[in-house]
């Protein structure tokens, strides 16, 4: 490491996102402390740890959607810095799916996908639409393009969620926990439109409980608790020996 | 004298005197309500913004609009500002104690409608990397707008009946001109009925135009709504 540290190297920079030393704070409440994680291209990280253990701060402030406080964080090199330039260049190389879906209710489906294409990247609307319907029907969702979100399923909406953040064509997604607000039955069609994914080689950093998930799709896992990275390790060696007391209890809390 | 006479009252109530007024009346609200919109917008803006200064003035017009009474704002605007030099007429000093009046309550209506779009919607948008102007025109304007129109309603009813004040200050709209009738016959009651019964009309079409309002709007949220077409394709 040498001149690297306070400049981004670009294109040079081998890690899609890399964070160092930082932390979050709430008034006098540390959400994050010291947190150094490294994500390599095409690397699909599982983030999990018990309620309030500071994932959601996490992969909220790889895109700024919170503002950390102190430390580094790089995205494809990108110095992520505190001003609407730099947020906004990162923001460019990352796509985010949030829990509730968050899809814009007084949209139909075709224009909560082609928004974003045709505001940020200026695309003509017949371009961004084919865009999107190329996208739907990747997520077999293509026939509903003209409803409304309230009009789908809790399932069917988190995959158009999904189809609209492909728009923007991210080189990092972020999931927070995304199948965390769904009926039982609706989780594996989400889950399968994420792996989906696997095959293009996306960086993913997923914050999630669904396990076999993990254990599928995970290069890694990384086990949080009180705000620090308390212990990262592959999905077989984490599940089957978790080197931590904390993380050994969580694993007993949930899989019982 | 009768107590009431039915006769008088149905012809006060196609008296063209009195249909004059109504259409100032209709005038008269319809002028508020857009100039009213305007302003109110801009100090709702300001009232949300981080900038202490536009902060502080919003605040302190919304305070002060909202705690005197209109009859007082209007009298003094049509006496006061001619002493400053400025001369108005009537119509105009009527027309702008109803805007400042009614942006201060318009202004609070759009403030909440604002703070009611779930920041998840900001959020989303954020993510996706939408400029900040198309998020607020496409993503929260529309979503507020929605939340505003029941209370909206509300205001321009209250605004409807308020126009009746301008009368004071010799507006002839149709409360004003229900007095000069008066003052010709001595019908009290008749006139006043006969005014009455347009001021219901009118805010029952203006309950219609509200209706219509709440149901386009809320369109996208009725899980049965039909699809729409597709559009410029
Ligand atoms: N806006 C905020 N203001 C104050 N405290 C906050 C805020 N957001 C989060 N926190 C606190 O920071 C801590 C971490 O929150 P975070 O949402 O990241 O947890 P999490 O691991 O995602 O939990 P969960 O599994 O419940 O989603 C929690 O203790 C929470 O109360
Ligand atoms: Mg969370």
């Amino acid at each position: 490491m040498t001149n690297d540290t306070h400049h981004g190297l670009g294109e040079k920079d081998q890690y899609a996102v890399r964070m160092e030393a930082v932390y979050k704070r709430y008034g006098d409440f540390t959400a994050l402390t010291e947190i150094d994680l490294k994500v390599g291209k095409g690397e699909r990280i599982v983030i999990c740890g018990p309620s309030g253990s500071g994932k959601s701060t996490l992969i909220r402030c790889i895109n700024h959607i919170e503002k950390h406080d102190e430390g580094l964080i790089f995205v494809n090199g990108i110095e992520l810095q505190h001003n609407p330039k730099s947020i906004d260049r990162v923001r460019r190389e990352t796509g985010m799916v949030f829990q509730n879906f968050n899809l814009f209710p007084h949209m139909t489906i075709l224009e909560n996908c082609v928004l974003a294409p045709m505001s940020a990247h200026r695309l003509s609307r017949k371009d961004a639409e084919d865009r999107a319907r190329a996208l739907l029907e990747r997520v077999h969702i293509a026939d509903q393009a003209q409803k409304f979100p309230a009009q789908l399923s809790g399932g069917q909406q988190q995959r158009v969620a999904i189809a609209r953040a492909l728009c923007m064509q991210p080189k990092v997604m972020l999931f927070d926990e995304p199948t965390s607000a769904l009926d039982p039955e609706m989780v594996k069609e989400v889950l399968e439109t994420m792996k989906s994914l696997v095959g293009d080689g996306m960086t993913m950093i997923c914050v999630t409980h669904e396990m076999g998930f993990a254990r599928e799709v995970a290069d890694r896992v990384v086990f949080m608790d009180r705000g620090r990275i308390v212990e990262q390790a592959p999905p077989d060696q984490f599940f089957t020996a978790p080197q931590t007391e904390r993380a050994r209890y969580f694993l007993d809390q949930i899989i019982h | 004298m009768r107590f009431f006479d039915p006769a008088a009252f149905v012809d006060y109530l196609f008296n063209h005197f009195l249909m004059g007024g109504v259409l100032v009346t209709i005038g008269l609200t319809l002028a508020s309500v857009a100039g009213g919109l305007v302003l109110g917008m801009i100090i709702a803006l300001m009232r949300m913004s981080q900038n202490l200064a536009l902060y502080g003035f919003a605040r302190t017009y919304i305070w002060f609009f909202r705690g005197t009474p209109l009859l007082i704002q209007l009298v003094v605007i049509y006496t006061g500002l001619p002493q400053l030099g400025i001369k108005l007429g009537v119509i105009n000093s009527a027309l702008i104690g109803l805007i400042l009046h009614e942006a201060s309550y318009l202004a609070e209506i759009i403030r909440s409608g604002f703070m009611s779009v779930p920041q998840g919607q900001r959020e989303a948008a954020w993510a996706l990397s939408v400029p900040r102007r198309t998020i607020f025109w496409r993503v929260t304007l529309p979503q507020a707008f929605r939340l505003m129109i029941p209370p909206f309603g509300n205001s321009v009813n209250s605004l409807l009946k308020a126009t009746s004040l301008a009368s004071v200050i010799s507006v002839e709209e149709i409360m004003r001109r229900s007095d000069m009738l008066m003052q010709e016959h001595f019908q009290i009651l008749e006139v006043y009925a006969a005014a009455a019964v347009y001021y219901l009309l009118l805010v029952s079409v203006w309950d219609l135009i509200q209706q219509r309002l709440e149901s386009h709007f809320g369109r996208s949220l009725d899980r049965n709504a039909k699809s729409t077409p597709a559009k410029r394709r």
